[in-house]
């Protein structure tokens, strides 16, 4: 039985949480949630490149370090307990592992080798309206390598070079690589709940889109990729969930209210015994969903959809509950709490609502016990 | 990361594999009821693996055990469960499990040689003499006295859920030895035959209509100083670290989605998959399951590699206790006006839903409130300090006594 991380994917992780301790300050994810101005930490973004993280699961014949997706599952636990602002997820869990799903060799040489040396920053544009995600929903559609709809929100949709976009081609939903510095494109930040990651409004009017996978595949690879995403993203909330429990158990042992420590009141102690418990259940789920997405395993999307329902629900669970322990001061701009709190939503819906999930998880049960 | 065995486990697993292929009993009727077993068919086949090393497997040889590892002995307890024997282990799992290892602990030589082959073979049985009505979660308010009378001690009071006192044969009591100190102050262990005279053991009737625990009654019950487990006054060390090992478990069950694929089973024979709140409810079942599984199998790696477990078992029983609770009554509600009906021969899945209906409240109290659990997570694993105390000084005769 080996279910955990090896001494050296360990250490990376160690040195992962220092190199973001002293990068992915505090300090420096409220100068990106403080500025309307700035959409994510450029100089935290350069540095995450320098340290090779951006290609550590891209292989090194497309220039990254291929190390795999363990050493990546470390690297995301590190970059959601920091709540590091920068466009991490959107670049590699989403746009590089697009490509590297259904991306032609040609495809793959073009833009993996720019993501691994930090130079680009890609996006994944699927949603448009309110309401999951169905072929159905799909109202961008392409006319002759023209791209022609509206996306939003884009995650680092304002940032990004280039995207991954779901549109109609003949009604048929399929993928599309489009170049965002193209023509036709306009973009419009749009407020949410979590400015420390930005998001965007795509308007594309006739711009040039590259097909990415077979035509009619669309919704299968958006599937496949959420998949894979949903582990990764485990992470980064397994992450943030951790840090939450941290922050509650400081604040219950530094302050004192009728006489005495609260964390000695029951009320206190068992709320937090709640978190630890959710968070013991959410990061056994991701260790499963790392060693399916590492093997690529037929369990993975059974493995994914665990991983996000225990995740999403640990981080929900610490990250309000983180504010309550903190009382009055747990609702201020100026103490942390809700700066987690907003990326515990981020989290849960950047791919696809836990309730989505959930049925997604028994339909796969349906398929299993057919099988 | 991956599910194997290394070389070496998998060396042992296939020589489990095949004792357990010549040797085990076949067509074991197994009982989803813990308490129903055939002591003397159990005691047979706990004898025989006494012999070639497979019982208390961590104990060394000349105490009855296999002198191996935490491992192996994990590895021949999925064995035994893949050959359909595991029940077999039903008597002795507090005796082996807290009961004779709190006792070995903490005595001499002579008396760890006088006691451990014949408890690792089965032929005596250990039971747990801890709770009385006065003192459950708070063992140290126990009541039960013992009093020196020349080389002996004389034992009066009464013990409750004790599990399997009328088949034990010895027992392990805590009692009070000195009333006038703080009640951790004041507390000697011994071990006690359950034949002495003076000992009279009642069964205690279940809600579930099962009766798996008993009221033990002590009437001047004498026990030689030698049969003294602890210091006098300074057994609560000695008790906690029993229920230290009473409370950590390697849980988990080893099926994918564990019971809830029961509630999922029910659902799709009553063609009732579609239900959109029962889906919702079902996935994070099986995602609670899962992650107890998986925890489980995070903590056999640590012992994989020679390492301890970290604190992640602590999490077990309050999860799996209260996931029951939730999907048995879920399960209750699909079946409507009929989910009433609690007979094997007509309800869904021989009523294994109504069945556990009734046991779930059970669950969480045995072995750990809720409430205790959570403390002991919060104090012992998040390091949060103990709630503030009326009965640490005052003596414990002075301290405020209810029901």
């Amino acid at each position: 039985m080996n279910l955990d991380f090896s001494d050296e994917q360990k250490q990376l992780k160690d040195e992962a949480r220092k190199f973001l301790d002293n990068e992915s300050t505090i300090a420096r994810v409220r100068s990106v949630l403080n500025d309307e101005k700035k959409s994510f930490d450029e100089e935290l973004w350069k540095s995450i490149g320098a340290q090779g993280w951006l290609g550590a699961a891209i292989p090194e014949e497309y220039g990254g370090l291929g190390l795999g997706y363990l050493e990546l599952c470390c690297i995301a636990e590190e970059i959601g307990r920091a709540i590091a602002p920068a466009p991490f997820a959107s670049t590699i869990y989403f746009f590089a592992e697009a490509l590297l799903l259904a991306g032609s060799d040609a495809q793959k040489k073009k833009y993996l080798p720019q993501i691994a040396s930090g130079e680009l920053i890609g996006c994944f544009a699927a949603s448009e309206a309110p309401g999951a995600l169905t072929a159905a929903s799909i109202g961008a559609k392409v006319e002759g390598e023209k791209l022609t709809g509206e996306k939003l929100p884009v995650v680092d949709g304002d940032i990004a070079q280039a995207a991954i976009v779901l549109a109609n081609d003949g009604g048929k939903p399929t993928l599309f690589i489009v170049d965002l510095s193209g023509a036709g494109v306009l973009r419009e930040t749009l407020n949410t709940i979590d400015p420390t990651r930005s998001a965007a409004k795509l308007t594309f009017s006739a711009a040039s889109a590259e097909r990415l996978g077979s035509a009619g595949e669309g919704v299968e690879l958006v599937e496949r990729i959420l998949d894979r995403a949903a582990v990764l993203i485990a992470f980064e909330q397994v992450g943030g969930a951790d840090r939450c429990l941290q922050m509650a158990r400081e604040y219950a042992l530094a302050r004192y209210a009728f006489g005495r420590q609260i964390g000695s009141y029951q009320a206190i102690k068992h709320r937090l015994a709640d978190m630890y418990i959710k968070n013991v259940l959410a990061r056994s789920n991701a260790y499963y969903g790392a060693w399916a997405l590492n093997t690529n395993a037929p369990e993975l999307p059974i493995a994914a959809a665990g991983a996000r329902i225990s995740a999403s629900e640990a981080y929900w669970y610490a990250a309000k509950e983180n504010i309550q322990t903190h009382g009055g001061m747990g609702f201020t701009w100026e103490v942390d709490c809700h700066l987690y709190f907003r990326r515990s939503r981020q989290l849960a819906l950047i791919a696809g609502a836990p309730r989505v999930w959930k049925d997604r998880l028994v339909s796969q049960l349906e398929r299993r016990n057919a099988a | 990361m991956d599910f194997e065995d290394t070389p070496e486990e998998a060396a042992y697993r296939l020589k489990a594999r095949k004792w357990l292929e010549e040797n085990a009993p076949k067509n074991i009727a197994d009982s989803s009821d813990d308490e129903i077993f055939d002591l003397q068919a159990c005691k047979a086949w706990q004898a025989k693996k006494s012999d070639a090393g497979y019982a208390k497997i961590t104990w060394p040889k000349e105490w009855g055990g296999g002198a191996g590892t935490t491992i192996q002995s994990v590895i021949f307890s999925q064995e035994e469960a893949r050959a359909g024997v595991s029940s077999l282990n039903r008597p002795f799992a507090i005796s082996l499990g807290i009961s004779l290892p709190s006792v070995l602990a903490n005595v001499n030589e002579e008396t760890q040689l006088r006691f451990a082959k014949p408890g690792a073979r089965g032929e005596e049985i250990w039971c747990q003499l801890f709770s009385e009505p006065s003192g459950g979660s708070d063992v140290a308010g126990i009541r039960t006295r013992a009093v020196k009378d020349g080389d002996d001690w004389i034992i009066n009071g009464q013990k409750i859920w004790t599990s399997g006192a009328h088949y034990c044969d010895y027992g392990i009591i805590i009692t009070r030895t000195n009333p006038d100190v703080p009640k951790h102050a004041g507390l000697t262990m011994f071990w006690v035959s359950m034949k002495t005279p003076g000992i009279e053991i009642r069964p205690i009737h279940q809600m579930s209509g099962a009766s798996g625990f008993n009221e033990v009654f002590f009437t001047d019950v004498r026990v030689n100083d030698s049969q003294r487990v602890s210091e006098v006054n300074d057994g609560w060390a000695a008790s906690i670290r029993t229920l230290m090992v009473e409370r950590a478990s390697v849980g988990g069950g080893d099926t994918p989605g564990g019971s809830s694929m029961n509630v999922y089973k029910l659902a799709h024979e009553l063609g009732m998959l579609d239900d959109r709140a029962l889906r919702e409810k079902l996935a994070d079942w099986y995602a609670t399951s899962e992650g107890l599984r998986f925890t489980g199998m995070r903590m056999l790696t640590a012992l994989s590699r020679g390492q301890i477990p970290g604190p992640e078992g602590s999490i077990t029983k309050i999860v799996l206790a209260n996931l029951e609770q939730d999907m048995t009554l879920q399960a209750l509600e699909l079946q409507d006006q009929f989910g009433l009906i609690n007979d094997s021969r007509i309800s869904p899945l021989t009523a294994l839903f109504q069945q556990s209906v009734l046991g779930a409240p059970g669950m969480r109290i045995a072995g750990g409130t809720d409430e205790i659990l959570r403390n002991v997570i919060a104090e012992r694993v998040l390091g949060l300090p103990g709630d503030v105390r009326v009965d640490k000084t005052l003596p414990f005769n002075q301290l405020p006594k209810g029901v």
